[in-house]
Order: C-alpha cells, then structure tokens, then sequence
C-alpha cells in the first residue's frame, strides 16, 4: 500500500510536470512570434542554379543596406514551385505564413490568396515608391484585384520560347520556324534524319500543359486565349479544336520516354544534339547557359513559338506581405528593394529572367535579355497557364490531369469537354 | 486492456474486502495511466480521422474554407474520375504483385538460407540491408535503373537486344479490358515500380520466414521422415502449413505498406503518363496541396482507410479472439 500511495504521488507529479511542460511551450512559441529581433522570412522555390544564385545577390543586396534585419532563406526545392505551394498553402491554412512568398502574378495570387483575405494591399508602398509608372500597366492589372494592389513583381519570363539546336538546324538547312506549317516541314524533315525533332519532358505534368498552351496561344492569338480563361470562348469551339489536333499532331514528334523526363531533361536533349527543338520557358536559357555552358546564338537558338511573335506568353514571379505576417515592417523593406531598378538589376542577369521594371539598365543583360525586353514592350501579354496566372490554381491541375491522359489517348473531344466543365466548376 | 478474468471473481469472498478495495484501485490506477495516451490517440488519431470524414462530406474545394455540406458528391465525383478509377486498378495489381512476388522471393531465399549453409550471416545481411532504405532512396536509384534510355537497358542495348522494354514508361495496359472509364488490366509501367518494392521488402519477407523455420522443431521434420514422407513432402506437408500465421502476418504488413503507398512512386514515377503508375496516395497529394479541392483529398483519404480496414479488421478481430481464448 505504502509503495502505491508514494507511485500515485509519482504519477500526479508527472501529470503536473506535463501540463507545466505544455504550457511552457505554448508560451515560449508565442514569445518568440512577438520577438524584437527584426527578420523577414523569405519563401520561395528558387534552388536552382541561376535563380538561387539571384536570390543571394538580392539577399546580399537588402543586407548591405538593412545592416540590422536579419533574412532567413527559406526556399522550397521542385520546379514550377510544385512542391513549394503544397508547403506554403499548408503554412497559410494554419495561420503561420512567411513574411514575404514567391507567387505568380495572375490567378494564383488573385483567385487564391487575394480572394482567401489572407493579403495586405500595397497601394500605399506603390505611391511612396513612385511605382505607378515604372511597371507596365498590364502588369500591374495582373497583381491587383479590385483596384488594390497586392504584389510586387521582380522579374519577368517569356514561357512562349522555342529553342533548337543550332548545329543541327545548320546541317539540315533549316531556318526557325515561324508558322505551325513551317514546324511541321522542319519535323517531318528532321525526323527522317533519326533526329527527335520536338523534345518533351512531362514527368511533371505542367511540361506537357506548358507546350499546349503555346499552341493555344499560337492558334487563337492573344485576343481569344485570354477569353479562354473568362468562359468567353469556349473550350469546344471548332477554333480551339482545331488547335488541340494541332498539338496532338506535335505529340507525335516528341521523344518516346518524355513522361521518363522533367524539363532540364528535355533541354538537355537540345543541347546534347538528340533532339533538335524544345518549347519551354526562358529560364531553359539561364539552363543552358548557367548549367550547361552553352553560348547563346551559337550552340543553341530561339525564337517564338509558332503563331506566336507578337504575343509574349508572361510569367511573372512576385512577392507580396501576408497578413499575419510577423515582421511586417522589415517585409516593407524587402519589397522596397525587389522593386527597386537597382534590386531587379542585380537579380535577373543571374536569373537569366528579364526586369519587371520598364527603365531597368538593358545593357546589363546578355544577347536574349536584350531581345526580350524589347519584345516584354512590343508584344501583348497573355497570362500562362501551365504556371498559374491564366486560372485557379484547382483548374490548373485538373487541366494538367486531361491533358496526361490526352498526351496518350489522343482524344480532342474529350479533352476539349473535360477541360470545358472543370473550367465552369472552377469559376462558379 | 485484458478484459478481466473469471478467476478473479471466484477470489472476491467476504473477508478479502481489503484485497478487493486495491483490485479497484489497480483498475483506476491503470485506466489513469493511460489517460494521456488515451487523450492523445482520441485527438490525434480518431479526432483527425473524425475531421477528415467530416471535410470529405463539405464542398470545400479551394482555398477558402467552405463548409457546406455535399453528402457523399465527392466521393460520386471520385467513383467516376478516371484517375481515380485508374488509382484503384493500379492499387490492386500492384498489392497482388507486390505480396505475391515478396512471399515467393522471400520464401525462396529463407529455404536457402536455411540450409546452414557457410557465410549465411553475410547473405542474410545483404537481403535484408535494402529495408534498412527509405523508399525514396530506392525510388531515386530505380528510377535511374529503368530510365529506358539510361539504365539497365544501355546493357540490355549492348547484349543485342533491339527494342528493350521502355520500363515505366509504357502505356500499354494487359489485357486491357473496357471497364468504366479506364481499362482494366496490369499496367507494364507497374511492373517496374513492383520490382522496386520487391527489392526493398524481400528481404523482410525473407526473414520473416527464417524465423518461422528456424522455430519449427526438428523432431517435427524427423517424424515426419519416419513415417516415410519425402523432402518436398515434407515441405508441402508438415512446413507449408506450420508457416501459415508467417505469411498471415507478411501480408497483412506487406498490404498495408502496398495500399498506402506513395513515397515510392513519388520519387520514382510520378504519376506517370495515362497514369498508368498512379496510386491513391499520390492522388490525394496532388488534388490537396496543389489544386487545393480538399474535400476530394479528404474523401481519397478515407477510402484508403477503408481499404486497408479490410485488410486489418478481421485480423485484429481474429487475434483478439485468439487472445480471448487464451
């Protein structure tokens, strides 16, 4: 009896011990939240090679002029930032977001975050900088909702790029093609060769979504793919039908193991010589180029997707202040000097991307940002798909899923069906 | 959590009061004991299991938390998705493949390894060490192996063969019946992804049955030898049968790691073209954090509980039968 008595004390004391333990934790974590200590928590998918080495040139940057804000890196590895928006809707449900995250301007900010009320508007940080003016304005429409702004972009990418293999287009006496006609003779051509004429990777599903979308755009124009997105246009218009035979008429001159393949994989196939062509964004340049020393104009070649010169398929990575976000303050300064000419400067060479900025420096820019910045002024912009700014995040992988299954069976009626109702339920 | 026996009872007589009084006490002792482990698995166990059931039955299908609810809509929806459809025909094939393959192989190398033979410490460590692996370590170096136009079949290319097998990359599907939305059949990418799960779990397998052999008495295998049975009737006869709650155990282990799985075929597949490797798992993943319809990834989630309650329930109702026999 004495040992149970003295064991039930043992047992309450532990009790105690734990309700002590819990509710010191729950105190320090909140002591730490309220912290003096000026951060800012920096949330991004950029661990590739270009892009992570922009990230520290801008870190370092903030540093040298915020001596007494400390930054926390805390990047997300997985191209397209896959796997960084499942870690940051996840931090973002449970109240605990970054201070500052990457995010595409278009829908993935708007239709999810912005209509979530879970973003500060940044109006005010605009008119203090004298921002108005200094991104365009089809820009701007593209990170605000309702008149609010809500981010701010730092770079732009063109994802509407062909990039072949200059060697191999000299042998066979090609020139870059500029109409679907003109690409189908340049496939057909290279294929009797025993060259892949068309390089794909879809291991991820976006790549697969990534090349439909510049035939889209290619075969509609700007002006009718943007009413894609709206319902305007429908999916089963003969038009975008015709455009989807288009794209499974591409499919056949892919490489056979594409769904073995991401992206770089594809590109490589380029730049080894096993295939000669691959549509992909311009961050395949910083890829060539950085990764796997490649001269632009020399080993590899660009040009515009079929059908689409004029158009400048836009992918904008932006940054924006959640609420909630525990160091607004020091957030402020950190997107003071992303929206800086300086800031976008010191970022995009390496990145390989172009400023977002219109008065940005062009000479600091190699042979294709010099090109593409000029374009980025010239061209109408359309919001891509593949990467979340043509519509929310929900129809974008449910687009991704038809369009896998269409990469096999071929089906256009299906596929133009399919993609038609999950728009209606994404938008209602 | 032993119900209490009868024999206890039998002791209760007046005049043992006292004794009584502690058997009490040890009966609130103990249920006291376990009260923060019982909070703990009530909330996060069956409260979360209980929230996620509720959230599949809601229309929240995006980033705003809408909690209206659709009744059993996301589970309708789902039935008729081809992917799903394709998530379960995958799950099947590759579970039957997987155990069957497992208990095969790994019988196969216990009855060798049972032999006595010479080094068997080290041959026991090389089968098992593959386990030691998490999948998606072994999902990255097979990925590397099957890449067909890489790995193993550079040798394959080199041994004369023309057109090797493309591994996980394949869409065929064999035999490829019409059913539902899909068709039903194995599907050869899987192939690949199973002769990866198979060489990470064997080994396991392969122990399993070691112990289980190594705990069958001799005398057993002898009087069966003197009755005059031969060796492989001694095997199909006498051993085969003493090993049943081994292999009873292998499987139910070696289901629930099959109908869960997701690690694996993230790193090594994705969900691949047609999605022909496609699993419940990775399904739920994607619908969830990337396209944010959670309420589907719910309803996924709870079907793959139910699939492997099938696996579990009779089981663990079988065992405490067995417990309460005892």
């Amino acid at each position: 009896m004495i040992v149970r008595k003295s064991s039930r004390g043992m047992i309450l004391l532990i009790c105690l011990a734990l309700v002590w333990m819990t509710a010191a934790c729950g105190g320090q974590s909140d002591g730490e939240g309220a912290g003096e200590r000026k951060q800012v928590e920096i949330f991004s998918w950029w661990t590739g090679a270009g892009e992570e080495a922009g990230l520290k040139a801008l870190i370092q940057l903030f540093e040298e002029k915020n001596p007494d804000i400390q930054v926390k890196n805390a990047a997300v590895a997985g191209g397209a930032g896959t796997n960084a928006k499942a870690t940051l809707a996840t931090r973002m449900q449970g109240d605990d977001p970054p201070d500052t995250f990457q995010v595409h301007g278009g829908s993935e900010l708007n239709d999810s975050w912005v209509a979530a009320g879970k973003m500060e508007p940044l109006n005010e940080l605009y008119k203090e900088q004298g921002w108005m003016d200094k991104f365009p304005e089809e820009l701007i429409d593209m990170v605000s909702k309702d008149g609010k702004i809500y981010s701010v972009p730092v770079n732009i990418h063109r994802g509407n790029v062909l990039w072949y293999n200059a060697k191999i287009f000299d042998e066979n006496g090609i020139e870059p093609p500029t109409s679907f006609d003109d690409f189908f003779k340049a496939a057909e051509k290279l294929k009797k060769k025993g060259v892949v004429p068309l390089a794909l990777g879809d291991k991820e599903p976006w790549g697969a979504t990534h090349l439909l979308e510049t035939v889209l755009l290619g075969k509609l124009g700007p002006e009718d793919y943007g009413k894609l997105w709206t319902g305007k246009l429908s999916f089963e218009n003969p038009k975008v039908k015709e455009a989807l035979k288009t794209y499974k008429k591409m499919l056949t001159y892919t490489n056979k193991d594409h769904a073995a393949r991401n992206w770089q994989d594809a590109a490589q196939m380029v730049a080894k010589g096993e295939a000669a062509m691959n549509v992909m964004g311009d961050w395949a340049k910083g890829y060539f180029t950085t990764d796997l020393k490649l001269k632009p104009g020399k080993d590899f070649g660009w040009t515009a997707t079929p059908g689409t010169e004029s158009s400048f398929m836009v992918i904008t990575d932006t940054f924006g202040l959640p609420k909630g976000a525990k160091h607004p303050e020091a957030t402020q300064e950190w997107l003071r000097v992303l929206g800086s000419a300086e800031g976008q400067d010191v970022f995009n060479p390496l990145k390989g991307s172009i400023p977002a900025r219109v008065d940005a420096d062009v000479s600091k820019y190699d042979e294709y940002g010099k090109e593409a910045i000029k374009q980025f002024k010239d061209s109408k912009l359309a919001p891509s798909l593949a990467h979340g700014s043509a519509a929310p995040e929900g129809f974008v992988t449910e687009a991704d899923q038809a369009v896998n299954t269409f990469v096999t069976q071929g089906d256009v009626d299906r596929l133009a069906q399919t993609l038609k109702e999950t728009l209606e339920q994404a938008n209602r | 959590m032993e119900p209490l026996r009868p024999a206890h009872k039998t002791d209760d007589r007046p005049g043992t009061s006292v004794q009584t009084r502690t058997r009490i006490d040890d009966r609130w002792m103990g249920f006291f004991l376990l009260i923060p482990s019982l909070l703990a698995i009530a909330v996060f166990v069956y409260g979360f299991i209980g929230w996620t059931g509720y959230v599949s039955f809601s229309d929240w299908n995006s980033l705003i938390p809408r909690m209206n609810w659709v009744g059993f809509e996301n589970y309708r929806s789902l039935f008729q998705d081809f992917r799903f459809q394709s998530d379960l025909r995958n799950t099947l094939v590759f579970t039957v493949l997987f155990i069957s393959v497992c208990l095969v192989t790994g019988l196969i190398l216990a009855v060798l390894l049972d032999r006595k033979l010479k080094g068997e410490h080290l041959f026991r460590n090389i089968f098992i060490f593959p386990m030691a692996l998490s999948f998606i370590v072994t999902g990255v170096v097979w990925q590397w192996i099957f890449n067909p136009s890489t790995g193993v079949n550079l040798f394959l290319n080199k041994l004369g063969l023309e057109e090797p097998p493309v591994w996980y990359v394949d869409t065929r599907i064999i035999p490829g019946v019409e059913w539902g939305q899909i068709q039903f059949g194995i599907p050869l990418a899987l192939v690949a992804v199973v002769i990866a799960a198979v060489w990470q779990l064997s080994g396991f397998t392969m122990a399993m049955y070691l112990a289980g052999l190594r705990g069958i008495p001799d005398e057993i295998r002898e009087a069966a030898r003197v009755d005059g049975a031969g060796e492989w009737q001694v095997f199909r006869k006498v051993i085969l049968p003493l090993l049943r709650p081994i292999t009873l155990s292998v499987i139910i282990i070696l289901g629930h790691i099959s109908l869960k799985i997701f690690d694996l075929v993230m790193a090594m597949t994705g969900p691949g073209a047609n999605f022909v490797t496609d699993v419940p798992g990775v399904y739920m993943f994607e619908t969830t954090f990337r396209g944010n319809h959670y309420a589907q990834g719910a309803a996924i989630a709870i079907l793959m509980l139910m699939m492997v309650s099938v696996l579990i329930i009779p089981y663990l109702v079988s065992s405490m039968r067995k417990e309460a026999d005892r």
